[in-house]
């Protein structure tokens, strides 16, 4: 696929973000529109997944589990789920679109996240199940950068390259805020780089908005044998809409009507 | 024989190892779990994840989605709560087919002393929704158990313990997951207990017998779900209820068969069990009897809630 195609791809994306989060009014529209461009490349350019059930398939992991509308974004544009009947029912009662993902409420959600840190762990478990049966399906598994706070992921990340997990893939989606304001204010968690590497992972760094870094990434990934790597992809938090970028208070705010016309106009143009 | 469930734990991994969907995942205890045994015949299915029981939880929660059986053991103290909210969210809200052994429980850890000593591990797990909860009486019934959980799907958590227990069973006994045990007859009053506590109760029930006093004695393996017949028919027959566990009096077996009671059939009740407080350092037996976990304990509650009934 073209990037020109995939420029369209995450310009719809944003378009279903901001409409789920209106019509929900609430759920977090900062992060999910930070996470565009490197869900887009993953669900159409890098893993093998042809439906969301398919043996062979490669997994994905929201460990940003707050990340959701950019999670049934790609699988709205990826046709594993109904756009229309869908989109207007994120954060409803009934809705398969819970607020966090449900993997028993929505095909093509592989695990049920949302509580911060706990991603990389189940990544870790299905990478060492897959290598124990000898499969070649990879992992894949999005973290913020503001969970990496959370203790466990620590303990996961050991666990990653303890066991050689060559088949696993962090990305990280570095876009540098948090609910209460900057990473770096809240609890700084720089070096990010230096850490992960003393942890044994190996460490490439991208800028999550563009196609032909990411691009470049995942490739020098597939050279790296014996160990887990991490992609730190740098973004913009609220990325595509002016007056929600590198805002803290869009983290988790829907936008009123107004907004909403606004932010789709301003997306509605491509990259 | 006396033997620790834990040892019964050892014993029953070995047996599903021919099983190639059984995964084992230990946090550096495996020489105490007994996970170990699992690890001589099958090291290539058995993962240490060191000393991070929260990661121990969600590794084994990405195994069973990936399609295996994982095992996970650790001391019930960090394995529930440390993990708790692991448990909670990444494995029983999608209802994951994890199975959590958790050694080591209650106050018969010893000597280790109060941070070692879970006593409110059946309330939290008893709290989740989805969760099963097996707390074995002895080494046969934790042996079938956690068979049992091999074979049914979702989230088990199965309790074991750390000090050899009594024989309750011999082989010819059949575990059935969700049903108590009526092992002995009584009409005056019933002793529901669980664990290492359905041991002290049939003594208990001995020494009544001596009094002329008939005491049920019923073992409730399965805290969760419950078995609301047996209880039921209790209360209505008895008309008077003793619960006996190692364990605190706040969520445990006391409050589940007085939940049942409450909407069902209230009569007396007399809860033994740990007192709202933490335990200490010292030899199994002077815990349990500190504490007030001995035979004595439960005949001084069944004779204050036959007392109760007569009130009525």
């Amino acid at each position: 696929m073209k990037f020109d195609d995939l420029n369209l791809i995450a310009q719809n994306m944003r378009k279903n973000i901001l409409t789920m989060i209106h019509t929900a009014k609430s759920g977090h529209p900062g992060g999910s529109l930070s996470a565009v461009e490197i869900l887009t490349y993953l669900y159409f350019k890098e893993m093998n997944i042809e439906s969301p059930t398919d043996d062979k398939r490669d997994r994905f992991i929201l460990s940003k589990g707050h990340g959701a509308p950019a999670l049934y974004s790609v699988l709205m544009e990826k046709e594993f789920i109904d756009k229309d009947s869908l989109i207007g029912t994120l954060r409803k009662i009934n809705s398969k679109l819970q607020g966090h993902p449900d993997m028993n409420k929505l095909p093509g959600v592989e695990a049920s996240t949302g509580s911060l840190g706990q991603g990389l762990a189940i990544a870790n478990g299905i990478a060492l199940a897959f290598k124990l049966d000898k499969k070649d399906n990879r992992v894949f598994a999005l973290l913020g950068d503001g969970e990496i706070q959370e203790g466990m992921i620590w303990e996961a990340s050991m666990l990653s390259s303890h066991y050689k997990l060559d088949n696993l893939t962090v990305i990280m989606d570095h876009n540098g805020l948090q609910i209460d304001g900057k990473n770096d204010d809240v609890m700084k968690v720089e070096p990010i780089a230096d850490k992960w590497t003393a942890f044994g992972w190996h460490v490439i760094k991208a800028d999550g908005h563009d196609f032909v870094s990411l691009e470049k990434a995942f490739e020098e990934r597939k050279t790296i044998k014996g160990k887990p790597a991490i992609i730190i992809a740098e973004t913009i938090k609220g990325k595509g809409v002016s007056f929600m970028e590198n805002m803290a208070s869009w983290h988790g705010k829907a936008p009123n009507d107004e907004e909403l016309e606004k932010a789709l106009n301003e997306v509605g143009g491509g990259k | 024989m006396a033997k620790a469930t834990r040892e019964a734990y050892g014993n029953a991994l070995k047996k599903l190892a021919s099983n190639q969907n059984i995964v084992v995942l230990d946090a550096d205890l495996s020489g105490s779990t007994k996970t170990v045994e699992f690890k001589k015949v099958c090291p290539e299915r058995f993962f240490n994840v060191g000393i991070a029981e929260q990661d121990l939880i969600g590794t084994a929660a990405g195994m069973a989605i990936a399609g295996k059986v994982p095992f996970a053991s650790s001391f019930a103290m960090f394995a529930t709560g440390r993990a708790f909210e692991i448990i909670r969210n990444t494995v029983a809200y999608p209802k994951l087919n994890v199975k959590i052994a958790a050694t080591h429980a209650g106050l018969t850890v010893g000597e280790d002393g109060g941070s070692h000593q879970s006593i409110e591990d059946i309330s939290l797990m008893r709290g989740i929704p989805n969760m099963t909860v097996i707390n074995p009486a002895d080494s046969t019934e934790a042996e079938q158990a956690v068979l049992k959980a091999a074979e049914i799907y979702g989230p088990v958590y199965i309790r074991l313990g750390r000090a050899a227990v009594e024989d309750i069973y011999d082989e010819t006994y059949q575990f059935e997951l969700g049903k108590g045990v009526e092992l002995r007859k009584g009409k005056d009053v019933t002793i529901i207990a669980t664990g290492l506590m359905v041991q002290k109760s049939l003594e208990a029930a001995k020494k009544l017998k001596e009094e002329n006093i008939f005491a049920r004695v019923i073992n409730i393996h399965t805290i969760k779900p419950i078995d609301r017949d047996i209880i039921i028919k209790a209360a209505k027959e008895t008309s008077a209820i003793v619960t006996a566990e190692e364990h605190s009096i706040i969520g445990g077996l006391g409050s589940a068969v007085l939940e049942v009671l409450s909407d069902e059939y209230p009569v007396p009740l007399k809860r033994i069990g740990i007192m709202d407080e933490f335990g200490e350092s010292g030899k199994p037996n002077e815990l349990l009897e500190k504490y007030g976990l001995t035979e004595e304990n439960i005949i001084e509650g069944c004779r204050k809630v036959m007392k109760l009934k007569n009130r009525l």
